[in-house]
């Protein structure tokens, strides 16, 4: 998916948050904490990452240090306090995906976009994630998941072709996005 | 009004909404996470548009169920016609799925050659599931005795997984889900539940092999409150997906088993911990939770009893370690995922401090068809020691990867040759690896092994959750050694000092023998490292982390040797004692390996020999893959 963080970050989502929050508040009146993990979920699915911003917000709300938001979001391999790129490549390191070659595919992704593992390429458009432990379609291996679409037995020379759509998709959006904007200048300019 | 007169009621009121119809002509398409990797959805949406070109739109039904098990065949779609017998489609691609709409279900022609087993049907043909009795569970293999694959399995947790929608719980109503709480509701006290299960004889599916009554009842026992049932789905060893398969295919099994344990311990709120790389289990559990509500089956007053029970979803986010009880409890409390000493268990003190019964989602989806058919039943299949069935996750290098359940004590060579098809490309078969990053490697000698949870232990393995990764003389076992101490070192939570660096030392040392660097000594290093990191861990993770390098050790020592003594990877695996030469006799000079050589290190004239610059190879193999003339030569 690709975010356009500045439009996702509306004073709506942050009254859902609070909204969320509160209602675990009531569930678990005793043990607000446990609505942290759930919280930081529903931030990255929002922005891509937890942003310094919301760490703050959320640790206040649960009535916990900041330090121990960024403790337990550290700690878990899945949350990013970092951005990410549009999107995330995962290419499976588990156990069938290894014994069937995906060391193979993960170097030619690397190889392609010029990163190595867990990092983000310039432009923000891919992250190639280094903590991908089984997609569970193992039947399939090696597999290859970029955000939610799944790829079967990928060999090194589908690379390609696969992140061809995705760098096509990401540059339509851009143009998108700065069509939009001179739009946007050109009437608040009128 | 009893629990069973509800149900009854609950039943009748779905009969209109059934998606299962033996009277009606229907397609049964797997859609799960493996089968939508192969291209799933898209022959569903195919499907769709023939049948509404056909005119069959409305005379067809078109129903998505979980995945049957046989992955590598996937896409599959089953085809029901009234009073024949089910027949499956496989590999049913866009193409496929368009002429099987035509030829077959408008033209009434099978097409033969697509179907499992070349044109073999599947069974009898399919009887009225909405008049399965209570009591009654719909045992998979009584249909589909004539196809191999199926027909040496015996499902008992995976009872309804691609067989009814699991998004509907009307179709699990129908055949015979929640009936099983019914009964316990209606006609057993807690302790006769608990009993039940103690006679059975279930021991944990999720690694440890735990007696499931014996769990229950120290639960029960406990006198705090409230106290809670967890059921962990978060399925981290790689290379299993029994428990994501399960939840995708059969959400409510689980939840109902649930809703039991909630009953005999005493409790009334469960938790289901699912890891968060799986989205559509989540999304069908989600529903599944949302659809018991709605009927009543969880909350306030439980199919009309007054027993209250609810459940809600936590999810994972991405670390090993919480697959271990205490470290998913403290993940559930919104804690780092970090493991505490036991004792006290969580059947004493777990979520906040109060009695907590953690259980596998394999062990709980057998749950129901105990309950149903009897502790005496489920004792009757298996082996001395090990009651009932397991689900083995086939994967690797393996003809036919996927799902099987077989009965205890059938041998690695039934699963692996007769269920699995065998090594692929002739290859030759190397090891089995059980267990994931707990487990162990076994080699050819053990293939005709009874596989339990004794034997495995005895032979260096584990049981663990029934991943089951097959190998062959393309995988180097060091490096595999080395692949799982990467693993855990890096899932390690740091916690305690002899898994961080016992993990940490064990890595270090098989990455010098894989790259020619090692030395006699290491062997004894390794085994002095292995026994203390075994010895001292804290938990699971650091407790079992030697047992990849053990079980290679002993089973594969030649290969370490060779690596050690001789500086060569038998298997051609670890780059750095590989190299790669031109034949000049065989070179054409096609020049193909110079155009795919990644780092330009192959120079060479047209139609003369070529030459590799050693000093600049990466050893990545493109060049030997490449050549079509055998003229690089790999030593
Ligand atoms: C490092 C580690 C990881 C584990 N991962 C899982 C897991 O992914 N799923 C699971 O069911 N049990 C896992 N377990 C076992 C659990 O601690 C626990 O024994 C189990 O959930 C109990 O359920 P059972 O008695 O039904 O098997 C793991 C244990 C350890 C030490
Ligand atoms: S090992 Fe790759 S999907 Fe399971």
């Amino acid at each position: 998916m690709l975010y356009q963080r500045e439009v996702l970050d509306t004073p709506q989502w942050w009254q859902g948050l609070d909204e969320m929050i509160a209602s675990e508040r009531e569930a678990n009146p005793g043990a607000v904490q446990t609505a942290l993990i759930p919280v930081l979920h529903y931030v990255q699915d929002r922005f891509g990452y937890i942003p310094p911003k919301s760490v703050n917000h959320v640790a206040q709300a649960l009535g916990v240090p900041t330090s121990y938001v960024c403790g337990v979001a550290s700690f878990y391999s899945y949350f990013s306090l970092e951005p990410r790129g549009a999107y995330t490549i995962s290419v499976c390191q588990g156990t069938a995906c290894f014994v069937r070659g995906s060391q193979a595919v993960l170097d030619e992704v690397c190889r392609q976009l010029k990163v190595s593992p867990g990092e983000t390429t310039p432009d923000m458009v891919f992250t190639v994630s280094d903590s991908a432990r089984c997609l569970g379609a193992c039947g399939q291996a090696p597999v290859v998941m970029i955000d939610d679409d799944v790829y079967a037995h990928v060999q090194p020379q589908d690379v390609q072709g696969i992140l061809t759509q995705y760098i096509a998709e990401a540059r339509r959006e851009m143009q998108t996005r700065e069509e939009l904007a001179e739009i946007d200048a050109r009437s608040n300019h009128e | 009004m009893t629990a069973t007169e509800t149900l009854h009621q609950l039943k009748q009121a779905a009969k209109p909404h059934l998606a299962l119809s033996p009277e009606r002509p229907q397609l049964l398409v797997g859609i799960a996470t493996c089968a939508n990797a192969a291209g799933a959805r898209r022959t569903r949406d195919r499907l769709v548009e023939e049948l509404e070109a056909a005119g069959l739109a409305d005379g067809v039904d078109l129903i998505q169920v979980g995945c049957v098990g046989r992955c590598s065949l996937e896409p599959l779609v089953e085809v029901r016609m009234p009073g024949e017998a089910p027949r499956m489609y496989t590999e049913v691609n866009e193409e496929r799925a368009a002429q099987i709409v035509r030829q077959d279900i408008a033209g009434g022609k099978p097409i033969a050659t697509w179907l499992l087993d070349g044109g073999a049907t599947l069974g009898e043909p399919a009887r009225a599931t909405a008049d399965v009795e209570p009591g009654e569970i719909n045992l998979f293999t009584r249909d589909w005795q004539h196809v191999k694959f199926f027909a040496r399995q015996l499902r008992i947790a995976l009872r309804n997984v691609g067989r009814i929608d699991p998004e509907s719980i009307d179709d699990y109503l129908a055949v015979g889900g929640y009936a099983a709480l019914a009964k316990v509701l209606d006609s057993m006290t807690p302790d006769a539940v608990v009993q039940t299960l103690i006679d059975s004889k279930l021991r944990g599916r999720g690694g440890a092999g735990f007696p499931t009554g014996l769990k229950w009842k120290l639960t029960r026992a406990e006198e705090a409150s409230p106290k809670y049932i967890i059921c962990n789905a978060d399925e981290g060893d790689p290379g299993a997906f029994m428990d994501r398969s399960t939840l995708e295919g059969d959400p409510h099994s689980v939840l109902e088993a649930m809703v039991i344990a909630g009953f005999a311990i005493g409790a009334e709120q469960g938790y289901v911990y699912v890891r968060a790389e799986y989205p559509l289990a989540i999304k069908r559990l989600k529903r599944a939770i949302e659809q018991a509500r709605e009927r009543g089956i969880l909350g306030e007053d439980v199919l009309g009893t007054g027993f209250h029970f609810d459940i809600d979803l936590r999810l994972g986010a991405g670390a090993f370690v919480c697959g271990e009880e205490t470290a998913l409890i403290a993940s559930i409390e919104g804690k780092r995922g970090m493991p505490r000493p036991r004792p006290p268990y969580p059947s004493v003190s777990g979520l906040w401090g109060k009695p907590t019964c953690i259980n596998n989602v394999e062990t709980l989806a057998n749950i129901p068809a105990i309950i149903l058919k009897g502790a005496e039943w489920f004792a009757g299949i298996g082996t001395e020691g090990s009651k009932g069935t397991k689900v083995f996750a086939l994967a690797g290098n393996v003809n036919n990867t996927g799902l099987v359940e077989v009965p205890m004590g059938v041998t690695l060579r039934d699963i692996i040759f007769d269920l699995g098809g065998g090594v692929p490309e002739g290859r030759e078969f190397k090891a089995a690896q059980t267990g994931g990053p707990s487990g162990g490697c076994l080699s050819a000698a053990y293939l005709d092994t009874p596989i339990d949870y004794d034997s495995l232990r005895e032979a260096g393995a584990i049981m663990g959750s029934g991943g089951l990764i097959v190998m062959d003389d393309t995988s180097c076992m060091v490096d595999i050694a080395k692949f799982f101490l990467t693993f855990t070192q890096d899932e390690s939570c740091g916690r305690c000092t002899p898994c961080r660096e016992g993990t940490k030392r064990m890595l270090e040392i098989l990455e010098r023998i894989t790259t020619g660097k090692g030395e006699e000594r290491d062997f004894e290093r390794l085994q002095r490292l292995c026994d203390v990191t075994a010895r001292a861990s804290l938990c699971g993770l650091g407790q079992t982390a030697a047992n990849p390098v053990l079980s290679t050790l002993r089973h594969f020592r030649d290969e370490y040797e060779a690596h050690i003594f001789d500086h060569t990877c038998p298997a051609h695996v670890c780059r750095s004692l590989l190299h790669y030469e031109v034949d000049a006799e065989r070179c054409v000079g096609c020049g193909l390996c110079r155009r795919v050589c990644p780092v330009h290190c192959i120079v060479g004239e047209p139609r003369e020999a070529h030459t590799i610059d050693l000093e600049a190879c990466t050893a990545c193999g493109a060049c030997f893959e490449a050549c079509k003339f055998e003229a690089i030569v790999r030593r």
